[in-house]
């Protein structure tokens, strides 16, 4: 069955997903909150795989949960943590239970995580994922072994149009597309005449683009992001809109932000939609989505 | 050279490793752990004195020349008589040395080094772990670089989204292995091989442990 997800892929809509981490322990009232706040408003909501390699509530639970809210799961699977028997097994049960959008992603070194003595497994990589899905669709698991009754998945990954150097982070991209891949969330971008620059790039590519869109809450957050973060690049004039926003209102000027750039990626049909990024902020996505002009 | 890489355990370890062994004798490695500065004679040394400090009795000490070479066991026999005056052997080489001394002898061995990694030396007290024997090798289609060892990951279809300015996202003094691969088949004009999209790998080539019948 094709998934919603993937139906409004392909509606030609400005697609708007944003993404909710799961907690940290059996405590879903937060999460149940965000995911009630948000699912009628989003095309599909993300959940976190051990997100910065912190163990948490799986995201295959959180989908669920999505899944039980009436809402559009699309769930994220690193493979840091399983090897390719149990990413396959995650995914039968995925199947079985409506869950049928996947994010493959490699996954962050367990070194930046709070269990940083762990085995990093990366049995698999995120493109041999999405070939793994496309296999199992074709009725056989990896081992070339028959699979017991159907199953379809909207599957994507992501890329980072900022990463230095560029070049072989994009021969990846295209291997996931050869994977298999039909839609790609980018890591944040904040450079949108960079990112323009990217997409002309990219528009040749059977795939559906969703601009990553990360909310930005400070100035230092802005500059922890740029020295810490790997392919997140905030240029000088957003950190200095960010500083001159009055005592207590960075958030203010951080979600005047992200809706203006959200609003000019949707006017100049720059990409297919947008990822809505409010680390830890979740609550603040349709007040984003507001200054959008999405809601 | 292939080289095996090791590093001292702490003082509270070692002294944690000898609880109740009060007669040490001590056997360095003349080969890697003299060039890493963590098994040579100035170690050996170094150690024999702070463990008599602590109170125990060295019933002697010696650098092999060669820890891991089944050899060394003629070396071993001539020092037999402090060797068996000894509670255990604490042992400055690599876990190499470590078993083959163990293989040879009766008594208890102690390592006093972690063994790190085995690579090659890259520089000047530079050292790098540059193949991990994996058992299907790929450098044919990587330009020379194995990006299951020198990426962090073990990677084959290119780098993750961490790559940072060509270092790896976990250590900003390690090279991103993918950025290495791409310049050199970019040089080679060999980037179609970078484009091949690489099936999972195979990780039981050689089950472990490895084991080797030479067909006679
Ligand atoms: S691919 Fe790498 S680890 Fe495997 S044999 Fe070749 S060099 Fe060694
Ligand atoms: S940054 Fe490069 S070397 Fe490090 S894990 Fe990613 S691809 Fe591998």
């Amino acid at each position: 069955m094709v998934s919603n997800f993937k139906k409004a892929l392909e509606s030609g809509k400005f697609v708007v997903t944003c993404e909710i981490a799961p907690p940290k322990g059996t405590n879903l009232e937060k999460m149940r909150h965000h995911i009630e706040l948000l699912k009628d408003k989003v095309d599909a909501t993300n959940i976190t795989d051990h997100q910065s390699s912190v163990m948490r509530f799986p995201s295959l639970g959180g989908a669920l949960l999505v899944k039980e809210c009436g809402g559009e799961p699309i769930l994220q699977m690193t493979c840091r943590d399983r090897n390719r028997l149990a990413l396959q097994a995650d995914l039968l049960f995925a199947y079985s239970r409506g869950i049928n959008n996947v994010l493959c992603l490699t996954g962050d070194s367990v070194i930046f995580g709070d269990h940083k003595e762990a085995k990093g497994v990366f049995d698999l990589d995120s493109s041999q994922l999405i070939m793994a899905i496309r296999k199992m669709e074709k009725g056989k698991d990896l081992g070339g072994n028959d699979l017991d009754g159907e199953l379809e998945f909207c599957a994507g990954a992501i890329v980072t149009p900022e990463a230095n150097p560029l070049e072989p982070q994009l021969i990846k991209f295209e291997k996931k597309i050869d994977a298999g891949a039909e839609f790609i969330q980018t890591q944040a971008v904040y450079d949108l005449d960079n990112f323009k620059k990217f997409m002309d790039y990219a528009r040749e590519f059977p795939v559906k683009i969703l601009a990553g869109i990360i909310l930005l809450t400070s100035a230092p957050m802005a500059r922890f992001m740029n020295k810490n973060v790997a392919g997140v690049n905030v240029p000088q004039n957003l950190i200095d809109e960010m500083a001159s926003a009055p005592k207590g209102k960075a958030i203010e000027k951080g979600i005047e932000i992200a809706g203006r750039m959200i609003r000019r990626i949707r006017q100049e049909r720059m990409c297919d939609g947008v990822h809505i990024m409010a680390i830890g902020r979740e609550e603040l996505v349709p007040d984003i989505m507001s200054a959008a002009g999405l809601l | 050279m292939i080289r095996s890489i090791t590093q001292k355990k702490s003082d509270e370890e070692i002294d944690h490793l000898l609880e109740g062994l009060d007669r040490i004798f001590i056997i360095g490695c003349g080969t890697c752990a003299t060039l890493t500065h963590t098994g040579g004679l100035a170690e050996v040394e170094a150690m024999g004195e702070n463990l008599s400090g602590k109170g125990k009795l060295v019933t002697g000490e010696m650098v092999l020349p060669v820890a891991c070479d089944n050899m060394a066991a003629d070396i071993l026999r001539e020092w037999s008589e402090k060797m068996n005056q000894a509670d255990a052997l604490l042992i400055m080489s690599c876990a190499f040395g470590v078993q083959s001394i163990a293989q040879q002898t009766s008594k208890m061995v102690v390592p006093a080094l972690d063994t790190l990694f085995i690579g090659k030396q890259t520089g000047a007290g530079q050292f790098d772990e540059i193949c991990t024997q994996c058992g299907t090798c790929i450098l044919g289609e990587t330009g020379g670089i194995c990006p299951v060892t020198s990426c962090h990951k073990g990677l084959v279809n290119g780098p993750c989204g961490g790559t940072n300015n060509g270092k790896c996202e976990i250590d900003n003094n390690k090279d991103c292995a993918w950025t290495l691969i791409y310049n050199r088949l970019k040089d080679l004009g060999r980037l179609d091989s970078m484009r091949k999209l690489q099936a999972p790998r195979n990780h039981q080539r050689e089950p472990s442990p490895g084991k080797y019948i030479l067909p006679f």
